[in-house]
């Protein structure tokens, strides 16, 4: 009889995150047991009692897959994705937030001043009138304490260290993993280095059976709470900004099947420089005025097309913070 | 030093490129900050191009078109519009100035018009003063 295959070694960690995705991975349910038939988890905080150290006392290459989660937003998350990425053979970007910077990402729209004063002196349940603020360094009489480094800006994982692939999602739907999984623990062939995996290659709309047209023609843009849904036709040609045309498809059209608009976490299409100009050249194709005041009036139903356009993707896009 | 802006024009080929090059065969003289690049329609301009202008260095963004009405391609130029006015608005909120981002119609026959209006745009721009989006985005910290 063959000797039985040696069992995978994998790791999921966070980074600044909401813990979303961890829990995404948890949603595997009963199949759980298959999973730990060909795999054992060495490293995963959120369900297991492990420490730093016992990662750096691995051997490199030690871990088969790493999946990270979480954007890098301080020195801590910095650190690991590096040690998990010398620990690991495969490292893995996994969920919107490692794989293009996602909510946590929108703080690029502040500097790190403005978040310290905001939290640490404006907020109405601060009560701090020395404005005392957080050091990464501080001694005390029993030594010196030490905590992260909070950073300027919010980076994805793949602008910090090397990444092999990435499974996009806000959380990526648990399925999605499974496959991911099995394609991996069969040794079935993988894509090329820098793939994204899990989620399929067109856009959300040819995935989406709302009905459509093909000619959408739009005089005003209506916030979802402003318009009641039909249920049944596109929401771009109800007036309702969805982010279904610049997204790429894999999910499963979740938000749609529960009548909420797309709100584009899958990520761009493949080969898209910047994920929200896409989003604008849709709109503004579908913009049914000629008049440079009509435009504005139009465009005006857009409160906020930047953080609309980028809500997952800004710290990767072209123009990633706020100058 | 004297402050020279980058200017980067994306003119559509049938009537604004026609417009710059009318401008050249008839030797006038205009400000030599601008480059230009030719497309086929101002329609053709993705939103991508003009934010990896601004993510390069440019200082200001001129985009022209045939005027509304006279596109080769029918809609272009209107397409042109529509897109112009929604990343004027993103680009305020990026913290680039508005004004750094012009559309302006110029015919095959509007050779002075396109002189003058470089000569304009160029004074804008440098009034404006140096884009910093490359400087900054070329620091990830």
């Amino acid at each position: 009889m063959e000797a039985p295959k040696p069992k995978l070694k994998l790791a999921v960690y966070w980074g600044a995150a909401c813990g979303g995705c961890c829990v995404s991975v948890l949603d595997v349910h009963e199949k759980l047991f298959d999973v730990v038939a060909s795999a054992d988890f060495e490293f995963w905080p959120i369900a297991m009692d492990i420490k730093y150290k016992d990662i750096e006392e691995m051997a490199d290459d030690h871990l088969d897959i790493t999946l990270f989660n979480g954007a890098i937003r301080n020195s801590e998350n910095e650190h690991m994705a590096k040690l998990l990425r010398k620990k690991s053979r495969l490292l893995v970007a996994y969920g919107s937030c490692s794989h293009l910077g996602g909510i946590p990402g929108l703080a690029n729209f502040s500097n790190r001043d403005e978040i310290f004063r905001r939290v640490y002196e404006e907020s109405e349940s601060t009560v701090n009138p020395e404005k005392t603020r957080p050091l990464s360094e501080f001694s005390v009489r029993e030594g010196l304490l030490e905590i992260p480094e909070f950073y300027n800006d919010v980076r994805s994982l793949s602008q910090v260290t090397d990444v092999d692939y990435y499974i996009p999602g806000c959380p990526p739907q648990t399925d999605r993993l499974l496959e991911v999984f099995s394609a991996i623990a069969g040794g079935s062939g993988l894509p090329p280095k820098g793939s994204v995996i899990g989620a399929g290659k067109r856009a959300q709309c040819d995935e989406c059976v709302r009905k459509k047209t093909e000619n959408k023609k739009i005089k005003k843009f209506y916030r979802p709470w402003e318009i009641t849904d039909d249920g049944e036709s596109c929401f771009l040609e109800q007036g309702v900004i969805c982010m279904g045309p610049a997204t790429r498809e894999g999910c499963g059209y979740r938000c749609i099947k529960g009548n909420a608009p797309c709100r584009g976490c899958y990520g761009p299409t493949p080969g898209v420089t910047d994920p929200g100009t896409k989003m604008m050249s849709a709109i503004a194709s579908i913009i049914d005025e000629k008049e440079p005041d009509d435009i504005s009036r139009v465009v005006d139903d857009i409160v906020d097309p930047a953080g609309l356009f980028y809500r997952f993707s800004l710290p990767v896009s072209l123009i990633r913070r706020k100058l | 030093m004297e402050f020279k802006p980058r200017i980067i024009a994306f003119l559509c080929k049938w009537c604004s490129y026609t417009g710059a090059d009318l401008a050249g065969t008839s030797r006038m003289v205009y400000k030599s900050n601008v480059r230009i690049v030719k497309v086929m329609c101002s329609g053709r301009i993705e939103p991508t191009f003009v934010l990896k202008a601004f993510e390069q260095g440019a200082d200001g963004v001129l985009v022209c078109g045939c005027h509304p009405g006279d596109c080769h391609y029918q809609e272009g130029n209107y397409r042109c519009l529509r897109r112009f006015i929604l990343l004027q608005k993103y680009i305020s909120q990026m913290g680039i100035n508005k004004n750094r981002l012009r559309l302006e119609w110029i015919s095959a026959s509007e050779g002075k018009q396109f002189a003058e209006l470089i000569d304009g745009f160029t004074e804008t721009v440098s009034e404006l003063g140096p884009c910093k989006a490359r400087e900054i985005l070329s620091v990830l910290s």
